[in-house]
């Protein structure tokens, strides 16, 4: 059925890599992603992890005026 | 270390929030008209700017950019500053955003319904819109970026890599799927045709999904979830797992859209595999927000605004799982055209980004006015009620859209099709479509409670005023690593190279798919008897774009036996090499009209447009009564039209141009010609010509008129290749 459309990209030249890179560049990507997550340290890790809740700016005395 | 003492801008924030709050009604409101439509098509009969066609590109642009837009900058405006603990980079940016974006939202709200649209799905604006889009967002980027350069944390947190790829990302997108040429003030012709622009309008449909309702989202739950539950984000591990792979994939899987259509077929398998991978970031990311509530549940059973981030990430998972599945080309075959994407979008729409943004609302204006919330008791009634309404508006749409596509496909013995009449599969989804309308309404009465409380809140409370805050200073140091730092944490305090390496994560998946798509066009065998639409089709078919056809018909027969049989030969490639832009559609509300050329006669055409339900009894279609008027086509700009067609690549000769008109007349006046074979069109038409000597106008010939150029086009449908035999139907 697909006859009609199917052989659109065959004709271009070396259109065999396409897969074989992307495949590449995945691999790779993830191993590299793995190790800079596990890289981390411990207290390095807590400490970006509370980054949005030490903002105490509602104890600042100018925001008790009101 | 010296403590520097700056005010957060609460201001910008309340801009954007109220912002939010009146476009969701408004958008909302559309979406209730437009389901009511359904079940009462005439109900705005003969007036074009409530027209179906022309308000469902409203709704989806109001939902998607003005309210959850509008949700997102107030979300990103208040968290960035705290994050960075800085003020915005400028107040005047801050402000030209704003009403730079609300006055891009109302430009949108006058032309989509005076039919001014480039029938592209989330991007219909038209071009002078669309170079305000990105000026406005480019001041957006500057006031973002600004701000990080200034801040006063050394690291960026998780939600502000989301944000960055969102403006990185949305950038990219929309300039490249806006390429057009313009023929006048407001209309151009996309620069792709056919399968080119296909692909392209879908790598950038989904992927506006991925970055301009998700990625931002995803930054506001890293941010407002560990608020709201006071407690760290589950693991910042995998934040960073779930903000690289996400980026990465999302932006590969576009193709999906366009499975069994006539896309070559690796870039459909292309698009179904990174579907499919996107699971696991996704629910990594779903997961890392539901698990960042453990330990305290208890406070989901009293506190609303979790309970609104709980049914939001919920949702996210549940749309994220049905993403994949319904890229598999099994799944796809099923529920393409129907309402089950529907359902599928309106689980993301209403239960991720509304319930996520209706969270933030009611975390943000108790905060930022000081007191409490009128009504916590009101909150839970939202909650509840907007809950129901997603459940009684999708389910119907899943059982709508699976029953419909049953009936598509079933056969009787002799190899007939059970349902040959399209308007039988109709008919037996009105309840479906009836449900849907209850549940949408009641999801918009959630919201009008919610406006409600929100009003007894800000007028009980303090005025919202900016806040003070202090903070030391950055110490400088090196921009290089330092000795023992990771290659990671380096990056995260390095705002630029950051959006750059993230920038490069997008473009790895952009550039495989764009390229190919760029050496496609290349490669689709020509048809010989494929030739450019006739000047009148030409007219006829910016009509079908005015009245937004697309919206509720396909043109694109997959290759199935049950639509080549009801509809005719599968669509091939080639067919479309002058479709400037595509029209293939995504939702079949009628049926297909690839092949509808030639398949009834004018006459059907004419009495059908003008009361679709006298030549189809119990159709849901609207009349179109207002291409009759008594006036005259507007065939002015023909020549600049097939201009632009002609540098566009269409094979218009220099003597085609300049025999346009003539060719129309002519064509015009055969169609008129078929017209009065009909005695009820002479005697209606002698009626008319009477009724407007009597008014004293000038009566303009049925020839002249809209109608006539949509027959024209909509019987040149499909006709290039027909097999000869087109009885069959």
């Amino acid at each position: 059925m697909f006859e009609a459309i199917k052989h659109n990209m065959e004709t271009i030249a070396g259109v065999a890599i396409y897969p074989i890179i992307s495949l590449l560049i995945f691999f790779f990507f993830f191993v590299a992603l793995g190790y800079w997550v596990f890289s981390y340290k411990r207290e390095k890790i807590m400490e970006l992890s509370n980054l949005p809740l030490n903002d105490n700016q509602n104890d600042h005395p100018l925001n008790s005026e009101k | 270390m010296e403590m520097q003492q700056f005010y957060y801008d609460n201001k910008i924030v309340k801009k954007f929030l109220y912002a939010t709050i009146v476009f969701g009604v408004i958008g909302m409101t559309v979406g209730l008209l437009l389901a009511f439509f359904f079940l009462f098509p005439n109900l705005t009969d003969g007036i074009s700017f409530l027209s179906f066609g022309r308000l469902r590109p409203l709704h989806t642009n109001a939902v998607i950019f003005a309210f959850v837009g509008n949700a997102m900058f107030a979300g990103i405006y208040y968290s960035l500053q705290r994050l960075l603990k800085a003020r915005m980079f400028s107040d005047f940016l801050s402000n030209l955003h704003f009403w730079g974006w609300q006055l891009i939202i109302l430009s949108a709200a006058v032309t989509l319904p005076l039919g001014f649209s480039t029938s592209k799905e989330y991007a219909e604006l038209e071009w002078p819109i669309d170079i305000a889009i990105a000026l406005i967002w480019v001041v957006f980027g500057i006031n973002m970026i600004g701000t990080i350069l200034r801040r006063r944390e050394r690291h960026l947190y998780v939600a502000i890599w989301f944000y960055l790829a969102t403006f990185v990302t949305v950038a990219v997108l929309h300039i490249f799927n806006s390429l057009a040429l313009p023929v006048s003030a407001l209309k151009s012709y996309s620069v792709y045709a056919g399968v080119q622009d296909a692909l392209v309008q879908w790598w950038y449909g989904h992927n506006a999904v991925a970055f301009f309702l998700t990625t931002p989202f995803l930054g506001l739950m890293y941010y407002f979830v560990p608020k709201a539950a006071n407690r760290p984000v589950y693991s910042y591990r995998l934040s960073i797992v779930h903000f690289w792979s996400l980026i990465f994939i999302y932006i590969w899987a576009g193709p999906h859209h366009l499975l069994y259509s006539a896309l070559p077929n690796w870039a459909q398998n292309l698009g179904v595999v990174f579907s499919i991978m996107l699971i696991a970031p996704s629910w990594g990311g779903m997961i890392n927000g539901l698990l960042t509530l453990r330990g305290v549940w208890d406070k989901v059973r009293t506190e609303p605004v979790l309970k609104f981030f709980v049914v939001a990430i919920t949702g996210y998972g549940m749309a994220t799982l049905e993403g994949p599945m319904l890229s598999l080309k099994s799944f796809n075959a099923v529920a393409h055209f129907t309402d089950w994407i529907i359902a599928h979008v309106h689980v993301g729409a209403m239960a991720w980004n509304g319930f996520m943004a209706f969270g933030m609302i009611y975390w943000l204006i108790p905060r930022m006015t000081k007191g409490p919330l009128f009504s916590t008791k009101l909150a839970h009634v939202h909650f509840w009620i907007g809950t129901l309404g997603i459940i009684i508006y999708t389910l119907p749409m899943y059982v709508a859209g699976f029953t419909q596509a049953s009936m598509w496909n079933q056969f009787n013995p002799d190899g007939t099709l059970t349902y040959g009449n399209f308007l039988e599969t109709v008919q037996q989804i009105i309840p479906m479509y009836w449900m849907r309308a209850i549940g949408g309404t009641m999801y918009i009465i959630g919201m009008f409670i919610l406006v409600y409380n929100i009003i007894r809140t800000v007028r009980a409370n303090a005025a919202i005023a900016d806040e003070a805050a202090e903070a030391p200073a950055l110490e400088p140091i090196t921009t290089g690593r330092i000795k023992g730092e990771k290659f990671h944490p380096w990056l995260e305090r390095r705002p630029i190279q950051l959006t750059i390496l993230a920038t490069v994560a997008i473009l790895i998946g952009g550039i495989i798919q764009i390229v190919p798509t760029i050496m496609v066009k290349s490669n689709i065998p020509t048809i010989a008897s494929v030739k450019p639409y006739t000047p009148l089709e030409l007219e006829g078919r910016d009509l079908y774009i005015r009245e937004g056809c697309v919206g509720c018909h396909s043109q694109m027969v997959r290759p199935f036996r049950s639509e080549v049989e009801r509809y005719g030969p599968q669509a091939k490639a080639g067919e479309f090499v002058y479709d400037h832009p595509f029209l293939w559609g995504s939702k079949r509300t009628g049926p297909d009209l690839l092949r509808v050329g030639g398949k009834y006669n004018d006459n059907w055409h004419f009495n059908h447009m003008w009361d679709p339900q006298s030549t189809s009894a119990g159709s849901i279609m609207p009349g179109y009564k207002w291409l009759f008027d008594n006036k005259a086509l507007d065939i002015s700009n023909i020549a600049g039209k097939m201009k632009a067609m002609q540098t566009l690549g269409v094979p218009y000769t220099d003597a085609d141009i300049a025999n346009a008109n003539a060719a129309i007349a002519e064509q015009a006046k055969k169609i008129e010609a078929n017209l009065h074979t009909d005695p009820d069109y002479v005697k209606s038409y002698d009626e008319s010509r009477q009724k407007a000597a009597a008014r004293g106008e000038a009566f303009v010939p049925m020839e002249q008129r809209e109608i006539v150029a949509m027959i024209a086009y909509i019987q040149r449908l499909g006709t290039d290749i027909k097999v000869k035999d087109n009885q069959k139907n």
